[in-house]
């Protein structure tokens, strides 16, 4: 695992410990509760996953097996706004490439990643099953379907994206 | 808490009656679907105008899971009149509380119009989508508020439970499953009762029930319309299983992209508990069974049992090889009965009607009935369910209304990235049903097409493709179908586990041949290698994942080889999709100057032009130049294609 960053040194232990507590109490499934830290913190942070590691007696190695095995984890923190575009096979069909080439090159982000300024984090997900408006992009928990190269641009600069960011300064509207 | 069978039927009876059937019921959508579109916003003004504007007392409203036709969502369906309104918005609750309740007046804008007739169509149950539909699974959903337990009792819910824990022995239960001919809805169609049968005689002083929530086929929500709206109808099939093979705890392995799923399977849960429906000594019969919600991580490979079971117990889904199957040690190495949530339900159907009126429906070797989430080119997007038997030209054409925008019909994709394949009509097919066989002129249509192939266990095998869970994606001719081999193969590589070797590396091997295809690049001798190849990882995998990833590839392969032949001879993509291999122009004779693509571009490839001397160029506007795609800077965005108005950019 990376070196613990600033950020995460500054990490509110607090919630994590009674997170702990009730799982230890309820014996719930280890996956549920990290799922409970990932909700809470937006990612899982390096400090609680030490904790996790001292209260319960499992080795670091293994948290960290399955934090990289389920794409519902992520070990860095994310942006202010979360980005999620849907890749299933509906939105694929109807267009969800482009898309998300046009966010990638936009944000100059890829998948997984978050904007320097902790503006935007961009994520993709399999399906969300809201088919009926694919290609969706879920932005913040909001739905933005029937998506498309120039109406997505239009959603991102509703959230903040500056016009000379995306390299289309010229559109005088 | 109810301590007898006795108890459970007054209060289903109490529930009736407190039903006052003369008040006027809004049900209004509020599955995901729905709530993507705005419902949760529609239904807050209809709480507040009710209880405002005099309608307390004479109209209820109730928020269900979702009705199936996500196309026109918001969707709100008066009860007991069963007027239909579609993509309802929250300027309209006005009115259809004032006109079509106060006055009686429908409201035309509302209203559902068949676009094959032009036809205005009042009730959820005359519209074409809803027809053909046999709603037995989902035949709740629309009249339920998956919140409240006291709906589901007052249509009889838990009485196939009761009737089982009162009147029914393990073998009997089995025998009822067996005779009904259900067959696992998760996708391979393995009779039901034989698997109950296995577990029930396995021996071990503890058993598990599972249920296994973990869709994740993309394009496929089958199971999570129905745990959203209807949590009970599983529950109830959860307890029928336990009772049957003698489990004493279940889980339901739900995906974590489904918190709406998990909220409700959660609230029917915990109702459930203080009914004493689920705890211990259940209605008084010594019978103790409790049910934990697991939230999957998001791994595609945990849908499969072995995987699943790894991850419940907290560890990484890792498949492992197989005998023992779970039936006889899975949970801790305890017997576990793992069923898809589908089956869970129809179970639970099945032991409340009985298995006569179970195996009334349907074909001989495939009983009940199928949903679908029908999905991708298709203009009625949404859930629906089906007798087996019926056709795939009546699911595509009179359920769902065709190909939009005039695209003519490709092909079908069944069973997800690993358990299906693609079934096409070879030859092509009419863009409706209806159209004379001369309407598609260059593609004559054959009488015995795969069109009209039912949908049933082994018509869908014999013709190369599987049920699988449910996905069913519409594909039109804008389709690639080489892109979409690679769409599956890309998914795939994210998902193999790693753990054996023809999986892990044998998927990225034929994704990398695709990916040169796909990019120019491919070389004669590549479909030969990819067939080669597919063959090796379907063999020699360890579980299903990689034994049936070679599917998609193999099967466009069969259907499609002149596309992979165009892309790797002719460098063309004849669909338009592949993106290196396209390119793109303006036509002078279209472009009227409007300068919207040069806007859109977002690399300032489009350049303009005068036109040249004697160049017709009749629309464009006076004082304005016309366009054209500089490919030294081009991109191939396709920003430009989308966004003129004219059609005049070209891909090809």
């Amino acid at each position: 695992m990376a070196m613990t960053s600033a950020r995460e040194a500054s990490v509110d232990l607090a919630p994590a410990e009674e997170m702990i507590s009730r799982y230890l109490e309820e014996r719930e499934a280890i996956i549920g509760l990290l799922q409970d830290i990932q909700e809470h913190y937006g990612y899982l942070p390096r400090p609680v996953l030490d904790r996790i590691s001292e209260r319960l007696g499992l080795p670091r190695t293994q948290l960290y097996g399955l934090a990289t095995f389920y794409r519902a984890f992520t070990l860095k923190p994310q942006g202010k706004h979360k980005i999620c575009v849907c890749t299933g096979t509906a939105c694929h069909v109807r267009g969800a490439v482009p898309v998300l080439d046009r966010i990638q090159s936009d944000l100059k982000l890829a998948p997984g990643e978050t904007t320097e300024d902790g503006q935007f984090s961009l994520q993709t997900v399999n399906c969300v099953g809201a088919c009926a408006l694919g290609p969706v992009v879920i932005v913040d928990g909001q739905y933005e379907g029937h998506m498309n190269t120039a109406k997505i641009r239009r959603v991102l600069r509703r959230y903040g994206l500056k016009k000379e960011d995306d390299g289309d300064a010229a559109d005088s509207k | 808490m109810l301590r007898t069978r006795s108890d459970l039927e007054a209060l289903q009876a109490e529930c009736r009656k407190a039903h006052d059937p003369g008040l006027v019921t809004v049900t209004l959508c509020a599955g995901t679907g729905c709530r993507a579109c705005g419902s949760l916003a529609v239904g807050e003004k209809l709480a507040g105008a009710i209880a405002s504007n005099g309608f307390q007392g004479k109209v209820r409203l109730k928020r269900t899971g979702c009705h199936g036709f996500c196309e026109r969502g918001p969707l709100v369906v008066l009860q007991p009149s069963g007027v239909f309104y579609q993509r309802v918005q929250p300027k309209h609750v006005d009115d259809i509380l004032r006109k079509t309740i106060g006055e009686g007046a429908l409201i035309d804008e509302l209203l559902y119009v068949d676009p094959s007739s032009g036809s205005t169509i009042v009730k959820e149950s005359e519209i074409p989508f809803y027809k053909k539909q046999k709603r037995v699974i989902f035949g709740m959903n629309g009249f339920i508020d998956p919140e409240e337990i006291r709906d589901y009792l007052r249509l009889g819910g838990y009485s196939g439970f009761a009737r089982a824990l009162s009147e029914m022995d393990g073998e009997a239960i089995i025998g009822e499953i067996l005779r009904s001919g259900l067959r696992g809805r998760g996708g391979a169609g393995f009779p039901t009762g034989r698997k109950w049968d296995v577990c029930r005689k396995a021996r071990g002083d503890i058993k598990y029930v599972v249920c296994n929530a973990d869709e994740g086929d993309p394009g496929a929500f089958m199971d999570r319309s129905l745990l959203e709206g209807n949590p009970h109808r599983v529950i109830e099939g959860m307890l029928i299983g336990a009772l049957a093979v003698g489990a004493q705890r279940g889980y339901i392995y739900v995906r974590h992209e489904y918190p709406l799923a998990v909220k409700h399977v959660a609230g029917a849960i915990a109702q459930a508990r203080e009914l004493g429906l689920l705890g211990e000594n259940i209605l008084g019969t010594g019978f103790s069974f409790d049910v934990k919600i697991n939230r999957g991580g998001g791994a595609f490979v945990c849908g499969e049992e072995s995987a699943l079971i790894l991850s419940i117990q907290g560890e990484t889904g890792l498949p492992y090889q197989r005998p023992p199957y779970p039936a006889e040690a899975g949970l801790w190495g305890k017997p576990t009965l793992i069923n898809n949530v589908e089956t869970w339900a129809a179970a639970s159907i099945i032991v409340t009607e009985g298995a006569d009126w179970f195996n009334r429906i349907g074909t001989e070797t495939s009983k009940g009935t199928k949903v679908f989430s029908l999905v991708g080119k298709i203009n009625n997007t949404g859930l629906i369910e089906v007798p087996m038997g019926i056709t795939i030209r009546e699911v595509l054409f009179d359920i769902g209304g065709g190909i939009p925008e005039g695209h003519r019909f490709k092909a079908v994709q069944t069973g997800g990235p690993s358990g299906g394949t693609i079934l096409v009509d070879e030859k092509g097919a009419p863009i409706r049903a209806d159209m004379p066989a001369g309407g598609a002129a260059e593609h004559a249509v054959l009488p015995e097409s795969l069109l009209d192939l039912p949908i049933d266990y082994e018509s869908l095998t014999g013709a190369g493709s599987m049920m699988g869970s449910g996905g069913m994606i519409v594909m039109d001719e804008t389709s690639c179908m080489v892109d979409v081999a690679r769409y599956f193969l890309t998914f795939l590589t994210e998902e193999s586990c790693g753990k054996c070797l023809p999986c892990r590396e044998g998927i990225r091997q034929m994704l990398a041949i695709l990916d040169r295809i796909t990019s120019g690049r491919g070389q004669e001798g590549d479909i030969e290698l990819l067939e080669e190849l597919g063959g090796t990882v379907a063999e020699t995998s360890l579980c299903a994942l990689g034994g049936t990833a070679p599917n998609p590839l193999l099967s466009t392969i069969r259907y499609f080889r002149h596309e992979y032949v165009a892309h790797i001879r002719d460098k063309r993509c004849p669909a338009g999709v592949c993106r290196a291999l396209l390119t793109f122009s303006i036509d002078p004779r279209a472009c009227t100057g409007c300068g919207v693509c040069a806007r859109e571009c977002p690399s300032g490839a489009i350049r303009t032009r005068a036109p040249a001397p004697g160049e017709s160029a009749p629309k464009l506007r006076e004082g304005r130049l016309l366009h054209r795609v500089d490919p030294t800077a081009c991109t191939k965005c396709g920003a430009c294609f989308e966004a003129c108005k004219f059609q005049a950019v070209s891909k090809e």
